[in-house]
């Protein structure tokens, strides 16, 4: 070690060196003493600038070291680190100089506990789940008779085979297009995101089925790259995964909208079989006609009865129709019987007008004047005489009872001279006064000598 | 394309014979679509019919261009990727 002895200011022989000279010097020393070593801590301040490099800091209960990971080493890393990862690297140990700090310089980084391409996976996948890639809602449904159908894999492997045998078992005239790839190692997971990208843009297919055979792990990593998830995911034609055995789940997989546990399945999975299909297309034919056959049948019994229904109502319309005529007649006989009798009141009572016409009973009047006249003059001569007989009759009856008829029969009548009243008794007169005695002829002047009164009175 | 066209017919094929069979449109409506079940029926016979096998392989050379061939069993034995 050089030597670094600090004497004191009466020291003759002092080294005195820069900051730089020491650091430097300590630098040799480090590298020189851990240039290879296996480390476990826990990352923390973990920053990943634009440069590609990682800077952190590995820590455990007590202590702690700075930690860089160089851009060409951080890209071979799958896994992403992250703050508070236990983490086993490999690295050796130097000193940044501008900041005299020292700090270990990572080749290599291992999640603990679990392996890297494990790690890898998980993060991977949470980050595209988290991103929405694998939602259910993205799923596309997968056409239910493609007449098209493309294949992503390799054309030598044993998934070729199977897709090609299930696919054309089930239907022998399907159009099959494969976009062969790599389906292991660097490169494949580009190869299978372009052939994606090309079946899709090609457009003749309907459905794609992407996949390999059985492998590792390592086999399969493929399928797990975050390209291949994204073309996967992003493909505007359905597409089925089929990566390896059923055990085996890739980032492929959770993207893809069907998965198949086996490229044979996968191949069932998206084609029907044909002579099903067209056995259904031939029931339905068959069933269409019967049911029209059917309802044709129920709509001409329809008709039918309405028929029968028809007939009745015409029946029944012929029997009121009778009835109507007879009722008519009914009606007719009375209305004339009515009307006759009507009739002959008006003729009655017309006849009984005519003859209280006042003209013709004036001139009938007129007429039976002369005949009445007649009889008027008859009658009156008849009464005339009548009455003349009894007039003289009369007068006989009179000139008998007239007074002068008795003066005739030789009474006489004295009345007083002075007044003319007739004198009925003797007491009427004075003695001496002048009397008048009418007889029958002519008449007596007296004077009465003397009255005698009637003694009996 | 055909597939979706097979699709669609077969999918309205199976509704027409549900309506059919259930039977209460009137004679008229059932005759109109009884019609056009038999014309999906018949395209869709052709559809199965008129397909032929075929596959192919579908590549992309350097230049962008892309080459559509027949698959031949050759085709596995060139392939670049083996």
């Amino acid at each position: 070690m050089p030597a670094k002895t600090l004497q004191t200011a009466s020291g003759s022989a002092r080294q005195v060196l820069t900051v730089s000279e020491l650091t430097s010097l300590v630098r040799t020393s480090i590298e020189s003493t851990f240039p290879d070593l296996w480390l476990e801590g826990e990352i923390s301040n973990l920053r990943m600038p634009g440069s590609g490099h990682v800077y952190c800091t590995l820590k455990d209960e007590s202590s702690q070291i700075r930690a860089v990971l160089f851009r060409s080493n951080a890209l071979r890393v799958r896994f992403t680190l992250q703050e508070g990862m236990q983490v086993i690297v490999r690295g050796r140990l130097t000193v940044y100089e501008p900041r005299g700090e020292y700090q270990i310089v990572l080749d290599a980084v291992e999640p603990k506990g679990i392996g890297a391409l494990q790690l890898a996976f998980e993060q991977l996948k949470e980050r595209l789940a988290a991103e929405g890639l694998f939602d259910q809602s993205r799923k596309k449904p997968l056409p239910a008779f493609p007449r098209t159908v493309g294949v992503v894999t390799s054309l030598t492997g044993a998934a070729i085979r199977d897709i090609l045998t299930v696919l054309q078992r089930r239907w022998p005239t399907l159009h099959i297009i494969i976009a062969p790839v790599q389906v292991q190692g660097a490169g494949a997971g580009r190869q299978i995101a372009d052939a994606l990208s090309l079946l899709n843009e090609q457009g003749a297919v309907e459905v794609i089925i992407v996949g390999r055979g059985g492998g590792s792990q390592e086999d399969l990593w493929c399928f797990n790259e975050e390209v291949v998830a994204r073309a996967i995911a992003g493909s505007r034609t359905p597409v089925v995964s089929a990566v390896g055995h059923e055990i085996d789940v890739t980032l492929a997989d959770f993207a893809a909208d069907y998965r198949a546990p086996t490229p044979s399945a996968a191949a069932e999975m998206v084609i029907p079989v044909f002579e099903e299909v067209r056995e259904r297309l031939l029931d339905l034919t068959t069933r269409t006609g019967q049911a029209m056959v059917r309802h044709c049948l129920f709509e001409y019994q329809r008709i039918d009865s309405c028929n029968r229904g028809l007939a009745y109502i015409r029946f029944r319309i012929q029997e009121e129709s009778q009835r109507t005529d007879e009722m008519t007649d009914r009606l007719q006989t009375m209305v004339q019987l009515r009307l006759a009798a009507a009739r002959d009141l008006v003729r009655d009572g017309q006849r009984e007008l005519t003859g209280l016409n006042p003209i013709l009973m004036v001139k009938q009047g007129l007429a039976m004047m002369p005949q009445v006249m007649k009889r008027l003059e008859r009658q009156m001569a008849v009464f005339i005489n009548h009455q003349q007989r009894r007039v003289e009759a009369a007068i006989a009856q009179l000139n008998n009872l007239s007074p002068l008829a008795i003066l005739g029969r030789g009474y006489s009548i004295l009345s007083r001279a002075r007044d003319g009243t007739i004198l009925r008794r003797a007491e009427d007169v004075q003695t001496g006064e002048e009397i008048v005695a009418r007889l029958s002829h002519g008449q007596l002047s007296c004077t009465v000598k003397r009255a005698l009164p009637d003694p009996s009175v | 394309m055909g597939g979706v066209k097979f699709e669609q017919a077969m999918a309205r094929l199976e509704a027409i014979v549900g309506e059919l069979e259930k039977g209460d449109l009137p004679l008229d409506e059932s005759l109109r679509i009884f019609e056009e079940g038999i014309r999906l029926s018949k395209s869709c016979l052709k559809i199965l019919e008129d397909a032929e096998r075929k596959v192919e392989v579908l590549v992309q050379d350097k230049n962008g261009k892309k080459r559509l061939h027949a698959f031949s069993p050759d085709d596995q034995a060139d392939d670049p990727t083996s």
